[in-house]
């Protein structure tokens, strides 16, 4: 039991030493070191999201910026699947960056700014993402990663009463919209976004006033939360972590997330992996992601096979945790499509022995986003 | 009832004429956080010594409990299987694993005592 610790050239971010004061314990994520949980605990943190507010730093992630041209828009439109034409000034979308047979290399947040975009990428894979995506510009397209900003993720139904107290105007923005806004005699950018499925907003705010930001919501009753009570949120929320829920192999019908492609591209293409996709937007995925209900407590992990009744194997398990406010375990995975509709039985395999199961519907939590 | 001695995979054991009841150590508990999950074996099992016995899930991970010591299951505790959580709150107490019946209560000597372990403990931080 416990976890490894990497001492060799891991990165830190600017709240380090906050989050070790506040007792927390840290793992490796992504080559940096990072709060997993506080001293509550996975759990308790996971509640108080849910019916107060908490924050959790998601400094590690890349706030990738991109300025040019309308050239700059079709480049971008050549892989990521929304209508970035369309897209207004301080608007965002979900998408994902895509490779030539449509495998998701990342999924990631685009918002319009006014001189191009901003594209907050997953910290794992920022590095390659800019590769792949710098092969598509332009010279006269800039872009640039922002180290010097620090991005907290502000969560729960409190969240907009505490924000609102100290940045007049939040609350004004509705789900998936941003502003600048002036904090602390410096301008700072933020949305009303999140991957909780709670209401709340997202803080692009430099290195340096970070602190007093968080000094200020914890003053106000808002508890740190780690990575481990995001994934557990996250998963109730239905959504999909990279690496686990959305490889490069995996394309978005079959993640079921073809919601996600604008419906103007879905009709003209002209990005990555547009054949494959047409091809299965017609006659559909052999697999597709699910949501997963084990019968009783025992919990079907990443890599748990799926049988169907009479035995075959049909699928495996991409995520899996117990669920604190479902209070039940809770999974998604891949299955054959044939054996996707919701309350399908089927066996999960833990430990070598079956367990069964249910085909659910996702969300298991009902998101309560300010639309 | 005998001293508590524990082992080095955070079981701790005590033993009543030639019944041992085992259970996870309040250490394990504080390094697993919240116990989402738990498989108790059933009566009749025979376990080796260090030979896997049950199965704790926390929020993080799966982690297999270990016997401290060999013999037949006579018991396994239904009230934690049906109450993960409530391992948390008294590990060392009520919220033993199971019981058994031993063989040769001289596996005992092998383990460590109640400071030997917290020694253990602060010598081989998580």
């Amino acid at each position: 039991m416990g976890y490894k610790r990497v001492i060799m050239g891991v990165q830190k971010t600017a709240l380090y030493d906050l989050h070790k004061s506040l007792g927390a314990k840290f793992v490796p994520f992504a080559g940096y070191e990072m709060p997993i949980q506080y001293k509550d605990g996975i759990v308790k943190e996971h509640i108080s999201t849910r019916t107060h507010a908490g924050f959790f730093d998601v400094s590690h992630m890349g706030q990738f910026f991109l300025e040019g041209d309308e050239t700059l828009v079709e480049s971008l439109e050549k892989i990521i699947p929304s209508d970035l034409k369309s897209l207004k000034v301080n608007h965002s979308k979900y998408s994902f960056l895509l490779n030539e047979s449509g495998g998701i290399i990342d999924d990631l947040i685009v918002t319009k700014t006014n001189k191009g975009f901003c594209i907050i990428l997953n910290a794992a894979c920022k590095e390659n993402d800019i590769k792949h995506i710098s092969k598509f510009l332009d010279k006269n397209h800039k872009y640039f990663l922002n180290n010097d900003l620090s991005l907290i993720a502000l969560q729960g139904p409190k969240s907009v009463e505490i924000l609102e107290k100290l940045i007049p105007g939040v609350s004004e923005l509705k789900f998936m919209s941003g502003n600048n806004f002036s904090y602390d005699s410096e301008s700072l950018y933020i949305t009303r976004s999140g991957y909780t499925g709670e209401d709340g907003f997202e803080i692009s705010i430099s290195n340096k006033k970070v602190k007093n930001l968080i000094n200020f919501l914890m003053k106000n009753g808002v508890k740190p939360i780690g990575l481990g009570a995001r994934d557990t949120l996250r998963l109730e929320a239905g959504l999909c972590l990279y690496g686990h829920d959305l490889t490069e192999k995996i394309n978005p019908v079959e993640a079921n997330l073809k919601w996600a492609i604008a419906k103007k591209r879905k009709e003209v293409g002209g990005f990555n992996g547009w054949n494959k996709i047409k091809d299965l937007l017609t006659n559909g995925s052999e697999k597709i992601r699910v949501g997963i209900k084990p019968e009783g407590k025992v919990i079907a992990r990443e890599n748990t096979k799926i049988f169907s009744s009479n035995g075959e194997e049909i699928g495996f398990v991409t995520s899996g945790t117990f669920g604190p406010s479902v209070n039940r375990p809770v999974a998604m995975g891949y299955i054959k499509s044939e054996f996707s509709e919701i309350g399908t039985s089927i066996q999960l395999e833990v430990r070598g022995k079956k367990y069964e199961g249910k085909v659910s519907e996702l969300p298991f939590y009902k998101k309560s986003y300010v639309k | 009832m005998s001293e508590k001695k524990f082992s080095k995979k955070h079981e701790w054991v005590t033993l009543e004429g030639d019944i041992a009841t085992v259970g996870i150590t309040k250490h394990a508990t504080e390094m697993l956080g919240d116990i989402v999950f738990v498989e108790v074996p059933e009566a009749g099992k025979s376990i080796e010594k260090e030979g896997q016995a049950a199965v704790v899930e926390s929020t993080k991970a799966a982690s297999d409990v270990y016997s401290p010591i060999s013999g037949e299951v006579t018991e396994g505790n239904k009230a934690i299987a049906d109450d993960p959580s409530s391992v948390n709150g008294d590990p060392e107490g009520a919220n033993w694993f199971f019981k058994l019946k031993i063989k040769d209560k001289s596996e005992l000597e092998t383990l460590m005592s109640k400071d030997e372990y917290d020694k253990f403990c602060k010598e081989n931080p998580s």
